[in-house]
């Protein structure tokens, strides 16, 4: 396989990890994307890197401590997670979760209201308890993103940004070239990781992809002194405290969307900044007069199962496709390494992912959107 | 894991948000002679109006350079909330005729963001804008906003202007003609366009001692009326050089020292060299605008419920062209700023790092990171202020950008030899103002709001574990974190 090209649609996180994987072991990488690297959901989340119901996750967990080195450049990771109950049924819920992470054998500690104090010293005396991931971690996801597209390039791999793909040009049940507005790039394998357009990319090579996409929401405030550990979530909020300082976090109801070729049309954020600075100011109140300085929004696919779909197709066969489902940004160095070697081996060679497959979705009925309640606002 | 669908996902945003508190057929944000004047029109004309005004906003604000560029030389009367709004009465008689005309008027309230459907949401309940005082934030409904946000300054970087007593002439003018609460004594004007001459003679008539004028051109710039008032007030301009550098001591500017090698005694250096359209609620509701080198920079294209007036819409237009004046201004200083002089000042990003693409000193610079810069990331498409942000932190401050977004597009421009409109405009995002979290919460949030929270989407089958697929566990971890979904 050394030698041979492979053009990546969409240069998101996942996109961009398995080009650098690719790159590392000699194939000629050329990455597409539509305008910047990361400028979707890949640089708009939460950079929470702690998933421990994928079967990525043992990847995940060895590739984080490692990845400033591997990659030459600085992604802000740090280790370790602390989740805030605020409220007597989350307790309960953080305390099963625990258990079931000490079934597991995954390092975890339950904290009292003065321990969680200890380690996050925003926190007030107003929560029930606690838990202190021993693994997992956050890193900075736009600092991040860059990161994989220069190591990529160190390695001689090829980024086209500004490039929306158009089509695909076929022959003998391969893909042999990727088109764009301005260009043709021949290729023996293909990576399609191009998010909420999966699906209408995915359709011209007559391959139907599930997924549908939706508008999720971040708020940051100013700095505040930094506490020993940043990654803190729970009161049903995700986030991390950036390593300037800043509280960044998100959560709360999403809203489906339709997406077309193009992209999302716009990311707008919406009043639920207000929801979310409510309860972030519930669970670190000592952080409550903190200014709110920025908010965001970022659009996402989710799957009927949300469970990512990483898969080499049967036909055309040269083809990967992947879509995180909502969840990628922490899981890319294993979702790379996984792309990389459906790509190269046509195997995984490090974690069973037949259940993301796609033909897991092949009985799926036509009207599973609005099944579940996905449809936009009409 | 049986799954039944009942065609609603409860986690979704649909129908939990609070219907906005009031809704008036005009909101106008600014109160402003262009703002007060359309407030008394739509009122007159028999509409419901809400006036607001973010004046006078706390000394915490006036602090971080905002809304205007206050540079630190505020007295400590700005920190008496009643004297300030007494103030801003009396410094605005017409305020009384848009209440008289049946105008609400709410001062010390800020707009901090704008929201309508269109693409990518449509679960709003209304248009709405949100505001925020100094207890709490709401929402309103309107059916038309007059955005009367006025103007705000430009800064630019020399080595030095990181210390108090460097500040921008609106902020000048507003703290000596409407609060009476300037801390300087000495001022040296940069500029000799109009707003630096009005800047000087307004200083003079209030007994300042103005040290003089900088112009980087050859010959002053503004009206000849103008000029000659500053001359015959005494004041000199000086051409054709600019200010190399300021020092100071505890308190701030002691003295400027120009290209010229001539030391000037002053403890302010006022930057008098443009006004830029205050279009940030325009810009983070996604609203079109466009470049107009005559009006000041970027204005909003107008649309049929969102009408700029006044500065917001554009500086009077005289035919001057703003932007090439400030591009002049950017060239000389940028000849003299040095490699560690700081561009962005929250975050403390100097020339070289904003120029290099460097990460923030609290981030380690192995080899490969040392390699890029700007000229590398130019390989890779034009170069975007919004990009060199999340790598360098420029712009990402407290302040937010209001010091640096325009500064940093300018040196875009003439690092990459383009043209200044060919740099995208850094994206402006609600909240416009800082708001504490506690300001900004939904305190009394609806109930659907609280019953459709879930951390992510609430899918049950997204987080099972993949250990536990298939097992007792599996349904256990549905009820414990998923109870009520897809029953």
């Amino acid at each position: 396989m050394s030698g041979s090209e492979v053009v990546i649609v969409g240069g998101g996180v996942t996109g961009l990890s398995a080009g650098w994987w690719l790159a590392r072991s000699g194939v000629k990488v050329t990455v597409l994307d539509k305008f910047i690297v990361g400028w979707e959901a890949s640089g708009r989340n939460g950079g929470g890197a702690s998933h421990y119901a994928s079967p990525l996750f043992d990847e995940e967990q060895r590739l984080w401590p490692q990845m400033d080195e591997l990659l030459g450049y600085p992604t802000e990771h740090r280790k370790g997670r602390i989740l805030i109950a605020m409220t007597e049924r989350q307790w309960e819920q953080y305390r099963f979760i625990a258990e079931r992470h000490k079934r597991l054998d995954h390092p975890v500690e339950l904290l009292d209201v003065k321990q969680i104090q200890e380690a996050v010293p925003l926190a007030g005396d107003n929560s029930f308890g606690g838990i202190h991931y021993k693994f997992g971690g956050h890193a900075n996801p736009q600092r991040s993103v860059q990161a994989y597209a220069w190591a990529l390039q160190d390695l001689g791999g090829k980024i086209i940004q500004h490039s929306p793909v158009t089509g695909f040009e076929t022959a003998g049940g391969k893909v042999t070239a990727v088109k764009t507005a301005n260009a043709t790039y021949g290729c023996d394998s293909v990576v399609v990781a191009a998010g909420p357009q999966i699906p209408q990319l995915m359709a011209q090579l007559g391959v139907d992809v599930p997924l549908a996409a939706a508008r999720a929401e971040m708020i940051i405030t100013e700095p505040a002194p930094m506490m020993p550990l940043g990654g803190v979530d729970g009161h049903k909020i995700y986030g991390r405290q950036t390593l300037r300082g800043n509280l960044a976090y998100g959560g709360g109801p999403h809203e489906w969307l339709d997406v077309d070729a193009t992209g999302p049309a716009a990311r707008p954020s919406t009043p639920l900044a207000r929801n979310l600075a409510k309860r972030l100011a519930e669970m670190l109140p000592k952080a409550a007069h903190l200014n709110v300085i920025r908010s965001w929004a970022g659009v996402i696919e989710n799957s009927p199962d949300g469970r990512p779909i990483i898969d080499r197709l049967t036909s055309p066969d040269n083809v990967v496709v992947a879509s995180m489902s909502s969840v990628g940004f922490g899981l890319s160095p294993a979702s790379g390494h996984a792309i990389r070697d459906l790509v190269i081996d046509g195997k995984c060679s490090f974690a069973d992912i037949d259940l993301l497959k796609l033909s897991r979705f092949d009985g799926l009925e036509k009207d599973w959107r609005e099944k579940r309640g996905w449809m936009p606002i009409s | 894991m049986e799954l039944n669908f009942t065609g609603t996902d409860i986690c979704a945003v649909n129908g939990t948000r609070s219907a906005p508190e009031a809704r008036y057929d005009v909101v106008v944000v600014g109160a402003g002679p262009s703002g007060i004047a359309a407030a008394v029109e739509h009122a007159t004309a028999g509409k419901s109006v809400l006036l607001v005004d973010e004046n006078p906003v706390s000394g915490a604000l006036m602090g971080n350079d905002t809304p205007l560029y206050f540079g630190g030389r505020m007295t400590a009367a700005t920190q008496n909330s009643e004297r300030m709004l007494e103030a801003i009465f009396m410094s605005m008689p017409d305020l009384e005729k848009a209440m008289d005309a049946g105008a609400e008027l709410l001062l010390g309230t800020t707009a901090w963001g704008v929201y309508r459907n269109g693409p990518g949401v449509a679960s709003l309940p209304d248009q709405v804008v949100g505001l925020a005082d100094a207890e709490r934030s709401w929402m309103v409904g309107f059916g038309t906003i007059v955005l009367a946000t006025g103007a705000r300054d430009l800064a630019m970087a020399f080595p030095g202007w990181n210390q108090p007593g460097v500040m921008g002439a609106a902020a000048l003018q507003m703290l000596l003609t409407r609060y009476d609460a300037f801390a300087g004594r000495r001022v040296l004007v940069l500029g000799s366009h109009d707003l630096a001459l009005e800047t000087a003679l307004v200083a003079h008539a209030r007994g300042i001692e103005v040290a003089g004028l900088i112009e980087v051109r050859d010959a002053p710039q503004g009206s000849a009326d103008l000029v000659a008032q500053v001359k015959a007030a005494g004041i000199s301009i000086s051409c054709g050089q600019t200010i190399a550098s300021a020092k100071g001591g505890i308190d701030g500017v002691e003295s400027a020292t120009l290209t010229s090698g001539e030391t000037i005694a002053c403890d302010t250096i006022c930057a008098a060299i443009g006004l830029v359209p205050s279009i940030e609620l325009v810009d983070a509701m996604h609203g079109p605008r466009a470049l107009n080198p005559t009006r000041g920079g970027y204005i909003p294209a107008g649309e049929a419920s969102v009408i700029a007036v006044g500065d917001c819409a554009g500086l009077t237009d005289s035919g001057f062209d703003h932007i090439g004046y400030r591009m002049d201004w950017m060239r000389a200083l940028t000849a003299v700023t040095t490699n560690d002089t700081i561009i962005c000042q929250c975050e403390e990003v100097t020339r070289a790092d904003l120029i290099g693409i460097q990460p923030p000193n609290y981030l380690p610079r192995p080899a490969a990171m040392c390699a890029r810069s700007l000229e590398t990331l130019l390989k890779d498409g034009p170069a975007n202020p919004d990009q060199i942000k999340r790598l360098t932190r420029s712009g990402m401050g407290v302040c937010q950008g209001r010091r640096c977004r325009d500064q940093v597009a300018m040196l875009l421009a003439l690092e990459t030899g383009t043209p200044y409109g060919t740099i995208p405009l850094a994206s402006h995002r609600a909240p416009v103002r800082p708001l504490p979290l506690k300001i900004l919460a939904e305190w009394d949030e609806p109930a659907e709001m609280e019953a459709a929270w879930d951390v992510w989407f609430g899918i049950p089958t997204q987080w099972v574990p993949v250990e536990d697929i298939g097992t007792p566990y599996q349904d256990e971890h549905r009820e414990m974190l998923y109870t009520g979904m897809y029953k």
